[in-house]
C-alpha cells in the first residue's frame, strides 16, 4: 500500500537524532508490547507478512505521530480482534469476558531461546528458473496495489542492474493476504542515485532494493 | 540529551497506551494464550543477551582471522552461526565490506528490518521518519548528522532492506591495531559502524 509506512524519499521529517547510550526500550510497557507481540505469533497464527500490514495499514498521519512500540501495539490489538481472540470490551475491562477461543500453541518459557534460534527462514526450494540474472538490466514495475507489497515507491519505474540472484523466497504480496507463500525469485537490484532523484541526486550513490520477480520487468 | 519527538507525547496518552498494555497482557494471560514468564525471558534476551557486542565480535574476528573473513563475505549466516549467533531476523544474513573505495549504508525504508542475532534490537533513530526517508535519497547528508564525512569519491552503497535478507557492514580495521587481540579489537567496533552511519573507534 502507499502508505505512511513507504518512507523512502520523503521530505519534511528533520533531522536523525540519535541518542547517546539509548536504552534497548524506552518504558516498561514497551517491553511488555515487544514481548506480548513475539510470544503472540505462535498461538495468533499469522506470519511476518501480515503482522507487517497490520502495523502500515492505517492512515499515514496516525502512523507517522506514533511511536514504534505504539504501531505494533495497535497491530497487535488489531490482528488479534480480527481473530476473535481478545474483544475491546475486553481490553476496557482487563479480563476476559468471552469464552476462550482455542488455539494451536503457545509459547513456554522453556521453548523461548529454541524458537528464537530457529527463526523464520524464508527460502524455499523451487524447480523454477530465475528470469534475470547478474548484470541484467531491469525495469521495477510501476504497480500501486493498495495491499501489502516491499517494491518502495521510490524505485518504481527506475531501471536498475541485477547485481546478485538471492534465492526463491517467499512472497509478501502474497503471504500478507493470507494467500499462501507462492514462494518466488528475489535480486538484488541497484540503482544510480542520479537517476532516482534527478539534479537532487548524488551521482557517488547507489540504492539497492531486495526485489521479487513479480516486481520487475526486463528493460533495454 | 537528544529526545526523539516520538517521546514528546502527554502523559496522558503515554498512560493510556501503559493501561491497554497492561489490560491486554492481563486478558491474553488469563485466556492462557502467553505464559508471562516467557515474556520475562524474551525481553531479558534482548535487554542483555542479544545485542552489538554480538556482531562486535564478529568483525574483529573477520579483522584477525582472513579465512574467517572469506567465509563471511562469501555467506555470512553459516559464518556468524560459527560463533553462535543465529535465528529470528537474522535468518539470511549478508557481511558488506567497506573499503577505501566503497562505504555500505543499511536502512529498512518501508519499517524496521535490522539483523537482530548481531545487532540486537534498532534504536529509535534507524525504525524513525528521518533516517528512513533520506538514508536513501540523502545519505551524504545523514551521515553529516552522525558526525562522519567521506572523501568527495568515496561510493555510498546504501541498501535498503526490503526482503527478510539482513544486512551487517564490516568496518575497515583502523591502522594502529597491528597485533591486537580479537577481544581488543571488538571493543573499538561500534553499533553505528555496523550500520554504516559510523566509523569504528580509533585506538
Amino acid at each position: 500500500m502507499n502508505g505512511g509506512q513507504d518512507l523512502g524519499g520523503t521530505h519534511g521529517h528533520g533531522p536523525v537524532m540519535p541518542e547517546p547510550n539509548e536504552p534497548v526500550f524506552h518504558a516498561e510497557w514497551e517491553k511488555r508490547a515487544f514481548a506480548l507481540t513475539l510470544a503472540m505469533g505462535m498461538p495468533g497464527g499469522w506470519n511476518i507478512d501480515m503482522g507487517r500490514f497490520a502495523r502500515e495499514n492505517r492512515p499515514p498521519g496516525e502512523y507517522l505521530a506514533m511511536s514504534y512500540y505504539q504501531i505494533w501495539f495497535a497491530a497487535l490489538e488489531s490482528m488479534l480482534k480480527e481473530r476473535g481472540l481478545v474483544a475491546e470490551d475486553e481490553i476496557e475491562a482487563g479480563h476476559k469476558l468471552h469464552p476462550t477461543k482455542p488455539v494451536a500453541r503457545v509459547l513456554s518459557p522453556s521453548d523461548v531461546l529454541k524458537v528464537l534460534h530457529r527463526g523464520g527462514p524464508t527460502e524455499r526450494e523451487t524447480n523454477t528458473t530465475a528470469a534475470f540474472k547478474p548484470g541484467d538490466r531491469v525495469r521495477a514495475r510501476n504497480i500501486n496495489p493498495p495491499t501489502h507489497t516491499r517494491l518502495p515507491r521510490y524505485v518504481r519505474g527506475h531501471v536498475g542492474v541485477i547485481e546478485r540472484v538471492i534465492g526463491c523466497h517467499v512472497f509478501p504480496d502474497s503471504n500478507a493476504s493470507g494467500a499462501g507463500e507462492n514462494p518466488q525469485w528475489l535480486y538484488t537490484v541497484r540503482f544510480d542515485g542520479g537517476d532516482l532523484w534527478g539534479p537532487q541526486g548524488d551521482p557517488t550513490v547507489k540504492v539497492s532494493v531486495d526485489a521479487w520477480e513479480p516486481y520487475l520487468q526486463p528493460a533495454t | 540529551m537528544t529526545h526523539d519527538h516520538h517521546h514528546d507525547h502527554g502523559h496522558s496518552e503515554l498512560s493510556e497506551t501503559q493501561l491497554r498494555v497492561r489490560a491486554l497482557e492481563s486478558v491474553l494471560t488469563e485466556k492462557g494464550y502467553v505464559d508471562p514468564a516467557a515474556l520475562d525471558l524474551l525481553i531479558e534476551t534482548y535487554e542483555t543477551k542479544v545485542g552489538p557486542r554480538n556482531g562486535a565480535r564478529v568483525v574483529a574476528r573477520a579483522w584477525a582471522d582472513p579465512a574467517y573473513r572469506a567465509r563471511l563475505l562469501k555467506d555470512a549466516t553459516p559464518a556468524i552461526a560459527e560463533l553462535g549467533y543465529a535465528g529470528r531476523q537474522g535468518e539470511h544474513i549478508v557481511a558488506l565490506e567497506n573499503t577505501p573505495k566503497r562505504h555500505n549504508m543499511v536502512v529498512c525504508t518501508l519499517c524496521s528490518c535490522y539483523p537482530w542475532p548481531v545487532l540486537g534490537l534498532p534504536p529509535v533513530w534507524y525504525k524513525s521518519a528521518p533516517y528512513r526517508s533520506r538514508a536513501v535519497s540523502d545519505p551524504r547528508g545523514v551521515l553529516a548528522e552522525f558526525g562522519v564525512t567521506l572523501p568527495k569519491d568515496t561510493e555510498i552503497r546504501v541498501w535498503d532492506s526490503t526482503a527478510e535478507i539482513r544486512y551487517v557492514v564490516i568496518p575497515m580495521r583502523p591502522s594502529g591495531t597491528e597485533g591486537w587481540s580479537e577481544e581488543k579489537l571488538a571493543e573499538l567496533v561500534t553499533r553505528d559502524s555496523m550500520i554504516g552511519t559510523g566509523l569504528p573507534k580509533q585506538p
